[in-house]
């Protein structure tokens, strides 16, 4: 029995996992299965290699990593001197969740101030999704019975605050929102004291979306942070960087440099309802130790969801089950 | 970060092949190993990559090697001039309507930038092209989508028909369509929702107001950030509504943008305008040939390659070379090789075109004025000074009055002796080295030397002051 049956032999499993599937959709053409690949195959060899290689490009993993994840499964193949390419199934699966977990326990859940107002901060670069996610959240947190409030620090954009007092509406929460061009701290502090003052559980902030070499905009996150610091004291607070299922290898780039103006705590990984893999997470883990702690799986308010490396995984070969 | 880890690599590549008479397969394959990792680090699609460098492959054995360049130079050659090839020579325009009011439409996945793009383009073709635009809000689905084609309107005064998010998108590009005409606007544009390739339902609703509005442009809108997918979503829109072009946006990140190059690639659509900012005035007409390099992440070096094969000659630089490395540089050799530089174009400029100059931080500072005073000082030396620059270390008369004649300082003398001593000395140690020590070299601005060293006289890019 291969290790995706036991992993998604039961029922229930199969179930959750199932939603990554369907978001995940498979694409149509072009990428070869690795199922296709491991029943082709007559002998591990070079060529088999290659494939493998094409398959983990192709969802945007990141050449470095692939680099060295074939090189794991390279060195497990020899050490178990295997044969079967079907066997590789069982290398390939257990060496990506190596990749991804590193042999730590990683605790996606959010970190809950038990004394006062937790507050989370949402970072990105341009359309990702930064403020559909938060209404999603939002609405995700208040099914789990908390008060929440959303801060509307996206002042750049045209129609941005709209679209956040629209989401405020639909979970029925509060915006703390400015004018257009307002200070985006300014904006948070404001509903930071807002948000202590009503007693709110959870605070969400918003941010303008800004490419990660414009250095203006790094460094207004660099004032967010400070105001934040200075009126939460001695708080640990969430700052999670949005990242776009379709990103190519450049979305390690944004980590690096979020990673530096902000103090990333996980990833929100959005869109991965198409065709695309959002790969670069695992070579964003791979390099930069940041965890994915959540992912959106479509356009339902409902769609946001805990991260779960085994349903992502179960996403990227859905197509042994078929 | 990536970009200058690949540069730094392709440039070790180069170091390797540099120096062989001829090309053979085994370095282009190796060159080609480079120029692969390039590509895909760049976010080409695999399959996209596969075929071209396959294709290069062949192209560059069947080549010969041009004078004045070395073989890895003449690899990255072929490799630019494809790609260049790949992505179209010159700059592709919107199709004007004569008859009718001309009408583009905007489609792309959620967050790529169309709304942006519909305000940018409308002004963009206001201001160039003398345009009337008119823009239409299709977007009933994302909130307040609609909110945020009326500011954008309202900051470059371009009228906006909406009809709320109560109406179908159908019906509104119908009634938008009508107003527009009836009022004399010349330039309809349509911003649709963002909706994913495979949502089949969303993907019928542009069909239809295709049908609706007859576009002369069906512009895709895609971030260049985007990795491997780009195949899929430009192949799927493509498919659906036969798109007339692209527009890529975002490109005023750090990304190399290898999506442009698979989706010209696999469905042979242009990439049409690129928006390179946050003001709605940052768009230009896309320039596919700088696109090129950019995705090679090559860069300047290219130019440098053009450069030098057209203004100096083998020979000249190969007795240099030879003069060089011998250890008995003078200052008429200086003054030679200066000169060479001078047809090459300003100094400053040239250093920037040079492998691994690009980390050193004052490069700006160099100044070309500083050519012309030490010409000015070796020209005030007698020839005997000039070909045994001994003489000059050992008499402070002589250097006082080669200051005096060139109007320079005798500090400034000194330093002149001085460098050229160095350089000397340098040359003496290269040839001892292995080329080991040399490619460690690579991470400082002595790189040049090493490959001049390693390319025995073919380094044309690699003259030094």
């Amino acid at each position: 029995m291969g290790i995706f049956q036991k992993l998604f032999g039961s029922k229930e499993q199969k179930l959750k996992a199932q939603k990554y599937r369907l978001g995940m959709e498979k694409t149509r053409r072009s990428m070869s299965s690795l199922k296709e690949v491991l029943t082709s195959s007559k002998k591990i060899d070079d060529a088999l290699y290659d494939k493998l290689e094409e398959i983990f490009i192709m969802a945007d993993i990141g050449i470095d990593t692939v680099v060295h994840f074939i090189e794991a499964i390279r060195k497990e193949v020899q050490h178990q001197s295997i044969q079967n390419p079907l066997e590789l199934e069982n290398i390939i699966v257990d060496k990506m969740f190596d990749l991804y977990l590193k042999g730590e326990i990683i605790d996606t859940n959010i970190r809950f101030n038990p004394s006062g107002l937790t507050l989370i901060l949402f970072v990105g670069v341009n359309g990702t999704g930064k403020t559909t996610s938060i209404g999603k959240m939002a609405y995700k947190l208040k099914q789990e019975g908390k008060s929440v409030m959303l801060a509307a620090g996206d002042t750049f954009r045209a129609g941005a605050i709209n679209q956040l007092k629209v989401w405020g509406e639909r979970v029925g929460c509060l915006v703390i929102a400015k004018e257009e061009g307002a200070d985006p701290s300014s904006v948070i502090f404001d509903a930071i004291r807002e948000a202590k003052k009503q007693n709110i559980d959870v605070l969400l902030c918003d941010t303008a979306g800004r490419l990660q070499n414009k250095v203006n905009l790094m460094k207004e996150l660099d004032k967010i942070n400070r105001t934040i610091k200075r009126e939460l004291p001695n708080t640990i607070y969430e700052s999670y960087l949005v990242i776009d299922a379709t990103t190519g290898q450049n979305g390690l780039n944004q980590a690096k440099v979020f990673k530096e103006a902000t103090d990333i705590s996980g990833i929100v990984l959005t869109k991965l309802d198409g065709t695309a893999k959002g790969g670069i997470v695992l070579a964003i883990r791979n390099e930069l130790n940041i965890p994915i702690s959540f992912v959106g799986l479509g356009e339902k308010i409902t769609d946001l969801d805990y991260f779960d490396i085994e349903n992502y995984i179960y996403g990227l070969f859905a197509d042994f089950f078929e | 970060m990536a970009f200058e880890n690949l540069t730094s690599r392709m440039q070790m590549a180069f170091r390797r092949i540099s120096g062989k008479a001829k090309l053979n397969e085994t370095d282009i394959e190796e060159m080609m190993k480079e120029v692969r990792l390039s590509l895909l680090e760049a976010d080409v699609n695999y399959k996209v990559v596969k075929e071209f460098t396959s294709e290069v492959k062949e192209l560059a054995l069947g080549e010969k090697i041009m004078k004045g360049l070395n073989p890895g130079q003449q690899v990255v050659k072929i490799v630019n001039d494809e790609l260049v090839k790949l992505m179209g020579s010159e700059a592709v325009l919107v199709q004007f309507n004569e008859s009718r009011p001309t009408v583009i439409m905007m489609v792309g996945l959620q967050g790529a930038g169309k709304t942006t793009s519909a305000g940018k383009l409308g002004q963009y073709l206001r201001k160039n092209h003398q345009k009337k635009p008119f823009l239409i809000a299709a977007d009933i689905y994302r909130p307040a989508a609609i909110d945020q084609l009326v500011t954008v309107g309202n900051q470059l005064d371009i009228p906006v028909f909406q009809m709320g998010t109560q109406v179908n998108p159908r019906e509104i590009v119908k009634e938008g369509i009508k107003k527009a005409t009836q009022e004399g606007y010349d330039l309809i544009i349509i911003d649709t929702a963002g909706r994913l390739h495979i949502n089949e339902t969303l993907m019928d609703e542009l069909i239809d107001i295709k049908k609706i509005a007859k576009p002369d442009e069906i512009l895709l809108t895609v971030d260049a950030m985007t990795g491997q997918d780009a195949v899929n979503v430009s192949l799927a829109f493509h498919e659906a509504l036969a798109i007339s072009g692209c527009i890529l946006t975002k490109l005023d990140g750090d990304t190399r943008g290898g999506a442009a190059l698979s989706i010209r690639k696999v469905t042979g659509i242009p990439i049409k305008f690129a928006g390179t900012g946050e003001k709605l005035s940052e768009i230009e007409v896309f320039h596919p040939e700088r696109m090129a390099s950019r995705i090679l992440g090559m860069g300047d070096v290219l130019t440098l390659i053009e450069k030098a094969q057209e203004e100096i000659d083998e020979e000249e630089a190969m007795s240099m070379m030879e003069k060089m490395m011998s250890g008995s540089f003078n200052f008429n050799d200086l003054l030679k090789q200066m000169k060479m530089i001078k047809r090459m174009g300003a100094f400053s400029g040239i250093l920037k075109f040079l492998p691994g100059m690009s980390q050193l931080q004052n490069i700006d500072k160099v100044d070309d004025k500083q050519l012309v005073y030490i010409e000015a000082i070796i020209h005030s030396m007698t020839p005997e000074e000039r070909k045994n620059p001994e003489l000059l270390q050992r008499s402070s008369s002589r250097r006082n009055r080669v200051a005096n004649g060139s109007g320079r300082s005798t500090t400034e003398v000194n330093r002149l002796i001085g460098t050229l001593e160095k350089q000397r000395e340098m040359m003496k140690r290269f040839q001892g080295m292995n080329p080991s020590t040399l490619e460690k070299m690579g991470q400082n601005p002595m790189s040049d030397a090493a490959s001049i060293n390693k390319g025995k006289g073919k380094g044309k890019g690699g003259f030094r002051i």
